[in-house]
């Protein structure tokens, strides 16, 4: 009978401390004076490539001006999925999402102050992208505008704003041009919007998925996505697709935001606002251009005018009333979104 | 005779029938995986799985394995000998709530453990003070691996238990065997190997479990990011090759254990013709 | 009336009990009891009106009947392989056996990848079936095989121990006596094995019900046409709709619980006839 017992409990406390034992490498970190600090940044998908480079950047300056060695951690996936995680208590220490909307609602469960969008310049965005059409080489079906999206022989890739942030941003992009279109009014561009969904083949659930769609799997004819995206399809396969730009798009705002409740138990505030800050600095400047991200530094966008056609007519979501408004009417249940798929 | 010549051919028809089945539903995908991940030749492959994160979250998926099996383990003995060898009210209910983890979509097993132990979870503010990560921490994707595969091996154990019925633990039992006599001596032998195939099913679902852990993991790099997690953020880099290779790693590991069963059943076959010599 | 007395005759009763119940009240029961809360915060009406929403019951109708389909092809399937392993030796069996778990261990998302790539108009079995005109990938058939793949193992390995503990000579013996094959394996084989093949069955269609990773990739996810039920509790869970989440998710698990109890009821129900008869 003994033996029993014992073989079991030991059984039990092994796998206990299993458990346990995995859990006990985390706490070294707390310590903030220390020579190390940890920020961990909860990102998007597209900026990966930008946040690697500007890491390396940021961490060699910050050893430089205070001695301290950081190791910034990203996390990236959906914008949606990641203001999710973070509200539900993912320790990030600062949010660099690809809408206001998200960071919003990281706001909402108290984890940031309300006023986070006037903390830093520009509406909190360092860089900014905007929303762009590619097509396969030669533009085989003449894609020229939004106008184009809605031709019955035209087949569209663009992910779910339901699930997919930057979807929002391509959505409200086309909604903009059809509001220009009809004057206004409203009924005709929802009409616009339904025609233009109904051509599109693929919905995926993210924005790197609609681009694999497209490019890979050789979906659609047309791609709708961020301009950062499209360049950088065009930077792996260029002699396969084109980019258009449309004759209006949108100014995609992507905001960056400390969040507080984080750093103040982390003891990371000063660090994390200083990563912040910095991206508004010439040489960060610089690394977004270059990872195809418009700076917000309008001397840095203009040196780089080639990539960055200054003359397209953006809206911004402030002209569509702001994102609470948007959200509401569009994309929440039963919203004109859903209404397009009834 | 003629039976036989049909037996021969029908014998033949099966294993190709079987062959074709899993030929396009399981090799042409692996070639796929395979031919990924020497795209860009052998030292790029190489490079792409000794990468320092790739390292990371092979060591966490192998733990997040470890633990998973011995739970599975225990578990799936414990449980099968109460629903096998008694009879009591609410077995049946207790018997699908088991098999509840392995059927349950992965979305909503994560999002479960998210309303737990999440932020508006009542146990947050106590894990919370006491300085305890679960959630978006390794203890958090240990415990969501555990549930997933909770009811591997009493799975496979069940039928072979309740085919068997409980003759001879009775007989044993009325001449005096205790419970740990009678488990190891007459229980044991018979669903040893339902029980080693539990143990490489779970170990297999463990190492690729993907939906749920995907929700409360937070795909901290280097720290909570399984290998299939750092898979798919490989692949959302555009980094086909690399996030190939990395899957091939887990395809390496299930050979492994293919390696490990058959080395086993080659063990216990000797012992038992050496046995069988030692009788004669 | 025997099954009654073994309670007593067995020891241990107490402690694998005591330690079955307390893992799943933790583990299991403990977790999924927040859905029903979160659930219980809407009131009656706001529930219906989530589940019966054109969307969402159509939702439901694509993952039931996909889920059904693959399972189906997976208990045939399935009880060919694991006959095929049990009772045939051939080159290869080996390998053959060693493969039924790489779908566990591929991670889904790469099971979707791959699949995907396989099976568009381009790829190279896909390019098979569009010559016929049909479109695999981007429609319901690409859900099918996704979670075709995704649930092979489980009737596999569930039928497979229990064919390997059937004695050989019963079916020698009819089939000695001149019953065809197929009788055989009707009338010998089968009833051993169908409490195994029940439960294999509907642990498969439980986890094609609720497959997430593989599935978004294959399925081009429009709604009303390929998208699933886990996708919309995704798109719910991102919206902080976390009752809406629930509602949809505590139906999704009273159907898979449902047909667990299904399935058990039969085996057990199957045990009880044979059991009458020996």
């Amino acid at each position: 009978m003994k033996k029993r017992l014992l073989t079991v409990l030991s059984f039990i406390l092994l796998s206990a401390v299993i458990i346990t034992g995995c859990g006990l490498n985390r706490d070294a970190e707390g310590n903030t004076t220390a020579k190390r600090v940890t920020l961990i940044n909860v990102s998007y998908d597209p900026t990966r490539e930008l946040y690697e480079a500007y890491n390396s950047y940021f961490e060699k300056k910050w050893k430089k001006e205070t001695g301290q060695t950081v190791e910034v951690i990203q996390s990236h996936g959906g914008s949606g999925k990641q203001a999710l995680e973070v509200a539900n208590g993912l320790k990030a220490d600062v949010v660099t999402l690809a809408l206001a909307a998200d960071t919003n609602s990281v706001a909402r469960s108290g984890l940031i102050a309300s006023d986070w969008q006037s903390r830093l310049p520009d509406n909190s965005c360092p860089y900014y992208s905007t929303i762009v059409l590619l097509v396969r080489k030669g533009n085989p079906k003449n894609i020229k505008d939004w106008d184009d999206l809605t031709r019955s022989d035209v087949s569209v890739v663009t992910p779910n704003p339901k699930t997919s942030g930057g979807a929002r941003w391509n959505y409200l992009a086309a909604y903009a041009y059809a509001l220009k279109k009809y004057d206004n009014d409203e009924s005709f561009a929802i009409e616009f919007m339904r025609k233009l969904y109904r051509n599109v083949s693929v919905l995926d659930s993210g924005a790197r998925a609609s681009t694999t769609s497209f490019t890979e799997n050789g979906q659609g004819d047309v791609l709708i996505c961020w301009e950062n995206e499209a360049y950088l399809t065009l930077q792996n396969d260029g002699k396969d697709y084109e980019l258009i730009y449309p004759s209006v798009s949108i100014k995609a705002e992507t905001p960056v935001s400390v969040v507080d409740s984080v750093v103040k138990s982390h003891g990371t505030r000063k660090v994390a606002e200083a990563y912040l800050k910095d991206l508004y600095e010439k040489e960060a400047q610089e690394i977004c251009a270059k990872n195809y991200y418009r700076p917000s530094d309008t001397a840095v966008l203009k040196e780089h005018s080639k990539q960055f056609p200054t003359d397209l007519e953006m809206v911004t979501i402030d002209d569509f009333g702001g994102w609470d408004k948007v959200t509401k009417k569009h994309f929440a249940d039963g919203g004109i979104f859903d209404q397009i798929y009834e | 005779m003629e039976q036989k010549k049909n037996d021969g051919i029908l014998k033949w028809v099966l294993i190709i029938i079987a062959a074709f089945f899993l030929f396009i539903m399981v090799i042409m995908p692996l070639g796929m995986v395979v031919a990924g991940s020497f795209a860009m030749g052998f030292k790029y492959y190489i490079a792409s799985i000794t990468d320092k994160y790739t390292l990371k979250a092979l060591s966490l998926t192998l733990r997040a394995t470890i633990a998973s099996v011995i739970c599975t383990s225990v578990f799936g003995l414990m449980a099968a000998w109460a629903v096998t060898r008694y009879s009591f009210p609410g077995k049946k209910i207790i018997k699908s709530i088991i098999d509840i983890p392995v059927t349950i979509s992965p979305v909503i097993c994560g999002m479960i453990f998210l309303l737990l132990f999440g932020r508006q979870g009542f146990i947050y503010p106590l894990l919370d003070k006491v300085g305890i990560d679960v959630i978006f921490a390794v203890p958090g994707i240990i415990i969501v691996t555990v549930f997933v595969t909770l009811p591997m091996v009493f799975r496979e154990i069940v039928p072979v238990l309740e085919a068997r019925g409980t003759e001879e633990e009775e007989a044993a039992a009325m001449m005096g065997a205790s419970g740990w006599t009678i488990f190891t001596k007459i229980t044991f032998p018979s669903i040893k190997w339902p029980f080693i195939y539990g143990m490489i099913l779970s170990a297999s679902r463990a190492m690729g479990e993907f939906g749920a852990v995907s929700v409360i993991s937070g795909h901290l790099r280097g720290l909570t990011n399984t290998l299939p997690l750092h898979v798919e953020i490989l692949f959302n880099e555009f980094n086909t090759t690399e996030a190939f290779a990395v899957a091939s790693i887990l395809v390496m590991l299930s050979i492994a254990l293919l390696i490990l069963r058959l080395v086993l059943q080659y063990v216990s076959k000797r012992k038992i013709s050496r046995m069988q010599k030692a009788t004669a | 009336m025997e099954r009654s007395t073994s309670k007593k005759i067995i020891p241990g009763f107490g402690l694998t009990f005591g330690i079955t119940v307390a893992i799943l009240g933790l583990l299991v029961i403990l977790p999924l009891s927040y859905i029903v809360i979160y659930t219980l915060k809407l009131s009656p009406k706001e529930f219906f009106g989530v589940i019966f929403t054109r969307r969402v019951l159509t939702s439901f109708w694509i993952s039931i009947s996909t889920a059904f389909i693959a399972m189906l092809i997976n208990t045939v399937m399935g009880i060919l392989i694991a006959f095929v392993l049990v009772r045939y030796d051939f080159p290869g069996k080996k390998l053959m056996d060693g493969l039924i778990e790489i779908p566990f261990a591929l991670p889904t998302a790469v099971a979707g990848i791959s699949l995907t790539a396989l099976y568009r108009e381009n790829g190279a079995l896909g390019r098979f079936f569009h010559h016929f005109g049909i479109p695999v990938a981007y429609s319901r058939f690409g859900i099918v095989i996704a979670l075709t793949f995704v649930s092979i193992p489980y009737v596999i390995r569930s039928v497979q121990p229990v064919l390997q503990n059937l004695d050989p000579s019963i079916e020698e013996a009819a089939s000695s006596m001149g019953a065809s094959r197929f009788k055989t394996f009707r009338k010998v084989i089968f009833p051993e094995i169908e409490p195994a093949v029940f439960s294999g069955a509907a642990l498969a269609f439980g986890r094609c019900l609720g497959e997430y990773g593989s599935v978004v990739f294959i399925a081009g996810n429009m709604p009303y046409k390929t998208e699933i039920v886990p996708l919309i509790i995704m798109s719910k869970l991102q919206e902080f709709s976390y009752s809406e989440a629930s509602a949809i998710a505590f139906v999704m698990l009273i159907i898979s619980f449902l047909i667990l109890m299904i399935s058990n009821i039969v085996a057990s129900h199957n045990i009880k006839i044979k059991g009458g008869v020996s």
